[in-house]
């Protein structure tokens, strides 16, 4: 599971060119939208986009795109049990 | 006081006819243009979207020339400038501008299956094609800024006339239903699942569309012209690059721009065609925009369920249907409402039906914040 | 309409509409001028996104949404930014400020990249984040945002530079009470290379807004 998290870190700054960020500045309960890692709406569509890519998740419905994009730890949960590569 | 702006012809090339009558038919029936698309190689799931047939522009064109050496935009716009030209009669010459709208281009080209040469997607280009075709005297001054391309497109030419640089001035707007759009709006999750319901409460995205609008634009009133540009404002939500301001910033200050200069009262508007692309956050901006400029209780409608989104020719298209509108003093039903779906109110046209309309108000939003409002008003003609 | 009170009285601008050219900027080769002046001259064997960032840097901008621009926005944003930060604009002067742009590719360098992402069936992953900049008018949001300007907005596509047009249009504005200010220019990228020249048009400016001072301008640049 540590793995993951640090893959998924490593996936998101390079993915929405966080480029002030490494892994060890993100937390896995830090919130990566609103205050913590500042993203926003299109950043959103991209990890929607690096999850199809990366782990085989089709993610249509945008209210369950906010609950397991909510930090680290909730989006390595839900990897974890619906990946399908 | 500036000197008066007119619209003399105009003429439209979209999935609904290539004629304004055959589109104004279809409006009073309320027939849609947007259909479900199966089997195109633009995405491999069905998809909702207003197309215009190959075969029929192609049949059209062959009264121009060979339909093989041209791409579909191009001759979109060479049949619609066409007609228009040939309605109006107009004389080229050093004072006559063009003006070409569009946020793709013939984008199509940059598809490998395709066997134009890629310059043709460079938009300068394509303004040449259309220069050279019917010969204009003046470089083309392309447009390209976003969704308000097309209304924007009108303010350039009213500014320019005004300030005597130019006495003339045929606007030409056009876009296409690409792979490349629709792909892109489909990354946005904004395409529709059915036909696009502008405003409503079960709206839940956009349906693209392709389509050319044209028209002159001039200092000039002639016997036949009924409206006249009275005013108009383009200004930026300085916001987001996508997603529409929560505040109407922008769209608010680009009405209020327009009014101001056309000293008209709220009052004064009877029909607003808005921007209404039915998806959840455009349509909500827009109604805090329209009730921050006390413009809730004006008619309205959204054109985008019979057109679908036609991208740069939206604010083009939409604004010569509502010079119809003028001519013909009706209302057009907004098709796709149902139940109201923002949460400020707005006055939306559920019924076609006779209704004087005198001063009328387009306007459009896109991406990198953009806004843009025209007014326009009905003046006596001789016909 | 005659005898309609206007809801929005008319807002009184300064007297004098008349542009004069306040300051200039320009990016091109690794080299970024300002006034007249090379303030940064690097090594032209860097790619542009690298130069792009070491200007960044430099500047100590502190902006992080530059780096997910894409290459037009980048230029754009900071030809924009190294020119306004050359004047005082007040956020009442902003009001009344517009940004008319231009360039002759338009969005194509960024569209490339877009239609590369959609014509392999296999890696079929078009990303948002590039989408959203196949528009030559973001680059300008970009600054609109970065800057709060809320005034009016258009982008053009010229063959070529076009002085003239700039200068009429900018005029056009001012003169029909659009705007006081105009912040003016080319900003262009391709295949081939990248340049970009902005200048602001305002009444405060001391040289002749003239077809031949921006032409001077830019090709001095």
């Amino acid at each position: 599971m540590d793995a993951l998290k640090k893959e998924l870190k490593e996936n998101i700054i390079e993915q929405l060119n966080l480029e002030e960020f490494t892994v060890e500045d993100i937390d896995n309960d830090d919130a990566l939208f609103g205050d913590g890692l500042g993203l926003d709406s299109i950043d959103a569509l991209e990890l929607i986009v690096m999850l199809d890519k990366d782990y085989g998740i089709k993610l249509t419905d945008p209210e369950k795109s906010k609950e397991i994009f909510q930090s680290i730890n909730v989006l390595a949960e839900y990897v974890a049990t619906h990946r399908v590569k | 006081m500036s000197k008066p702006v007119y619209i003399q012809e105009a003429s439209l090339v979209t999935p609904l006819g290539f004629s304004i009558a055959a589109n104004i038919l279809a409006l009073e029936n309320e027939k849609s243009g947007i259909e479900e698309q199966h089997g195109t190689d633009i995405l491999d799931t069905p998809f909702y979207a207003a197309m215009i047939v190959s075969k029929k522009i192609d049949a059209a064109f062959e009264k121009l020339g060979d339909p093989s050496k041209y791409m579909k935009l191009e001759k979109m716009l060479l049949l619609s400038v066409a007609e228009t030209l040939e309605k109006s009669n107009l004389q080229l010459s050093e004072k006559t501008a063009l003006i070409i709208a569009t946020t793709k281009g013939s984008i199509d080209v940059l598809d490998p299956d395709i066997s134009f040469p890629e310059e043709r997607a460079y938009l300068p280009v394509l303004g040449k094609k259309i220069q050279s075709f019917f010969g204009f005297k003046q470089e083309p001054i392309v447009v390209s800024n976003a969704c308000v391309s097309g209304i924007l497109a009108v303010a350039v030419a009213k500014r320019l006339i005004q300030n005597n640089i130019h006495e003339n001035a045929v606007v030409v707007a056009g876009d296409l239903v690409s792979k490349f759009t629709v792909t892109g709006f489909n990354t946005f999750q904004a395409l529709s699942d059915g036909p696009c319901k502008p405003y409503s409460k079960f709206r839940n995205g956009i349906s693209i569309g392709e389509a050319a609008a044209s028209v002159v634009v001039s200092s000039e009133k002639k016997k036949n012209t009924f409206v006249q540009v009275i005013g108009d404002g383009s200004c930026n939500d300085a916001n987001h690059i996508s997603g529409p301001s929560r505040t109407g910033e922008g769209l608010l200050k680009s009405v209020q721009s327009a009014m101001r200069e056309a000293e008209v009262s709220t009052n004064d508007i009877d029909l607003i065609s808005a921007h209404g692309t039915a998806t959840i956050y455009n349509d909500e901006m827009e109604a805090i925009a329209f009730n921050r400029a006390q413009l809730q209780d004006v008619p309205l409608h959204s054109l985008k369920g019979y057109y679908g989104h036609t991208l740069g020719a939206a604010g083009l298209l939409e604004a010569i249907i509502g010079f119809e509108a003028m001519n013909q003093n009706k209302l057009f039903t907004s098709l796709g409402y149902d139940e109201s779906g923002t949460s400020k109110p707005l006055n939306i046209i559920q019924k076609t039906e006779k209704k004087t309309v005198n001063t009328f108000l387009k306007t459009a939003s896109g991406f990198g914040g953009s806004n843009a409002a025209v007014l326009f008003k009905k003046v006596s003609c001789e016909h | 309409m005659v005898g309609a009170t206007p809801l929005y009285s008319l807002k009184k601008f300064h007297v004098s509409t008349k542009l004069n050219i306040q300051a200039w900027c320009s990016v091109k080769n690794g080299t970024v001028s300002c006034n007249g002046k090379k303030i940064v001259s690097t090594d032209n064997e860097q790619t542009f996104s690298e130069f792009a960032k070491q200007i960044y840097k430099e500047q100590q901008w502190e902006y992080p949404k530059f780096y997910k621009m894409d290459r037009l926005s980048k230029l754009t944003f900071m030809t924009a930014e190294i020119l306004l930060n050359e004047v005082t604009i007040s956020s009442e002067e902003k009001e009344q400020l517009a940004v008319v742009f231009s360039n002759k590719s338009a969005s194509l360098d960024t569209d490339r990249n877009y239609q590369n992402s959609i014509n392999s069936i296999e890696n079929f992953y078009p990303s948002p984040a590039v989408f959203v900049y196949t528009l030559p008018n973001i680059g300008m949001g970009e600054v609109c945002i970065r800057h709060k300007i809320q005034g009016e907005n258009a982008f053009f596509v010229f063959d070529d530079f076009n002085p003239l047009f700039l200068k009429q249009y900018a005029e056009s504005l001012a003169q029909n009470n659009k705007a006081t200010q105009v912040l003016c220019g080319w900003t262009e990228i391709d295949e081939k290379g990248y340049k970009s020249f902005l200048y602001l048009a305002s009444p405060n400016g001391t040289l002749p807004h003239t077809e031949e001072t921006i032409t001077k301008l830019y090709t001095q640049s």
